[in-house]
């Protein structure tokens, strides 16, 4: 994180970007998850943001959208496995509007890559922390969002 | 509200009798006894408009201009409504948008110049476009209704736009389709998003003069008030001549050749193209010009006709449902069988009506008017 608040090297020919990535987490799979990822020290990349939500059945086109809006470089939707689900089916639910929200993605002209969903499980640490890394890694090299108005560099 | 004055001025919000006839049309009052223009008016004039910043009723106005029908003194309401939401909005007040507000967004990213949208996959190899010409069809928000509802209401958005592009064919028209055409910022507008909007008419104006176009033409009611007669507000005088698709179809009558198509319909008047635009008989006349149609008149048409529940996307609640439900209810108890709307919006409230449990269902077809009129066309 310290990078972020330091002035940028004057050394360097081109500095690289940071992305800005929020994410929304169910509250009973992935949001554990993540923590699980930091109570058990694994490294991984901190430029993301993480928005609770009961469900990822909850995140509806307009949550993505709005990130997006705001300058988000991309955003990730995060839920538990299939079956795994505490509110039996609200995954799927997710799926469904998911498939929404990349519809209307599309047609903004904005990169598909930029949008994603994941099932990430409360003992799957090491998993979050590698799609995080996996993730950041993918959007670094996609460069800044058009609807960005201030992209962080390094 | 400091600037009221002049905006009461200009929306003649002085002259209220306080007669409450606004309040007996209004489509809203008659499900929400808590909303009352008479009384919003009133409390605008005597307290000035700071208790209504903070009322939620502000947003539920449907802006449908029913109520400057019915006014002796021609209060405009609607503008009155507008002017007090560009402040509330300035004061960080916002109403409760339907479908978690992904239209605003969508709607307020087209103000970004640096969106580059993907909105022309519709066109298909047998549909006549062009980059440049002298005519653009305006086509809207159909690419984002068709991701947003079309799976959910079981209809197709871009089927009208498919439909508008086959129509204009068939009179010769070949139309310029914009790459990057932006919403047109209407429900912005209404909402007191003013430096949005200017933007996107800005920005809209632009990419039509950039396709050498003098001429629009739309589908979309809201489109159309707001390329004809909002822009101009906003950004000058465009020197564009708008149409709604169905003056080009009544122009062009004589020209088009439809084949018999047997139905009984009957034609719900877009709030926007009826009392907005003043335009009632064209679509009626083309309906009813198509061998075999034969058109029904429900009770409350042409100026008075209800609106279609909800607008702008703003405080759809129970009491929407109940409207859009009379209205299919009404159509219905005219023996049509199907409804026919030249508006993008009402065909999705209705559809969102009629998409509950079977038991609240009224069980009529709702039709885009292009849709009806290019199913009549013959080769």
């Amino acid at each position: 994180m310290a990078t972020r608040t330091r002035p940028a090297k004057k050394k360097s020919a081109k500095k690289k970007f940071i992305p800005n990535i929020v994410v929304f987490a169910c509250n009973w799979c992935s949001y554990a998850g993540a923590d699980n990822a930091g109570v058990n020290r694994i490294q991984h990349s901190p430029h993301f943001r993480v928005i609770r939500t009961m469900c990822s059945g909850r995140v509806t086109p307009a949550f993505v959208l709005k990130a997006l809006k705001l300058g988000a470089d991309a955003v990730l939707v995060s839920g538990c496995h299939f079956g795994d689900c505490h509110y039996i089916f609200g995954n799927y639910k997710a799926v469904e509007q998911f498939e929404k929200t990349k519809g209307l993605v599309k047609t903004l002209g904005l990169d598909l890559k930029r949008i994603r969903l994941e099932w990430v499980s409360a003992a799957e640490g090491g998993r979050w922390a590698n799609l995080i890394n996996e993730f950041v890694q993918q959007i670094t090299e996609l460069g800044p969002s058009p609807l960005n108005p201030k992209p962080t560099y390094e | 509200m400091n600037a009221s004055l002049e905006q009461m001025k200009k929306n003649r919000a002085f002259l209220c009798l306080e007669c409450g006839k606004c309040t007996a049309v209004c489509p809203i009052s008659k499900v929400n006894l808590a909303y009352s223009p008479r009384r919003m008016l009133a409390a605008g004039l005597f307290y000035g408009a700071e208790d209504l910043v903070s009322d939620q009723l502000l947003w539920s106005c449907l802006t449908c201009q029913l109520c400057s029908q019915r006014c002796p003194v021609d209060v405009r309401f609607s503008e009155y409504m507008r002017d007090v939401r560009v402040y509330a909005y300035s004061r960080g007040s916002w109403g409760n948008p339907s479908h978690g507000g992904a239209m605003h967004h969508i709607m307020e990213m087209a103000a970004s110049p640096k969106l580059k949208q993907n909105r022309t996959e519709w066109i298909s190899d047998d549909l006549k476009v062009r980059q440049r010409g002298e005519v653009v069809y305006f086509v809207g928000c159909l690419p984002y209704y068709q991701e947003l509802f079309g799976k959910d209401f079981d209809f197709s958005p871009l089927s009208i736009a498919v439909d508008t592009v086959k129509i204009l064919n068939h009179i010769g028209i070949e139309p310029v389709v914009l790459e990057n055409e932006r919403c047109c910022g209407h429900d912005l507008y209404w909402l007191g998003q003013v430096e949005r909007f200017a933007q996107i008419a800005k920005l809209n104006l632009d990419e039509i003069r950039r396709s050498g176009a003098e001429k629009v033409i739309t589908a979309c009611p809201e489109c159309a008030v707001a390329l004809k007669t909002l822009y101009p507000e906003v950004a000058g005088d465009n020197g564009l001549e708008v149409k709604h698709i169905s003056e080009v179809v009544l122009e062009n009558r004589h020209r088009m050749k439809l084949g018999d198509r047997p139905a009984e319909v009957t034609y719900q008047d877009p709030c926007r193209l009826g009392r907005y635009l003043e335009i009632y008989e064209q679509p009626r006349q083309t309906l009813a010009s198509v061998p075999g149609v034969s058109l029904r008149e429900m009770p409350h048409n042409r100026r008075g006709a209800t609106c279609c529940g909800t607008t702008n996307w703003m405080n759809c609640d129970a009491g929407c449902k109940r409207i859009q439900h009379a209205r299919l209810e009404e159509a219905r108890a005219t023996g049509a069988e199907t409804l026919v709307t030249a508006c993008p919006k009402c065909q999705i409230h209705f559809r969102c009506a009629e998409c509950g449990g079977e038991s609240q269902q009224v069980g009529i077809k709702i039709a885009d008017y292009v849709n009806v009129i290019a199913s009549a066309l013959e080769a």
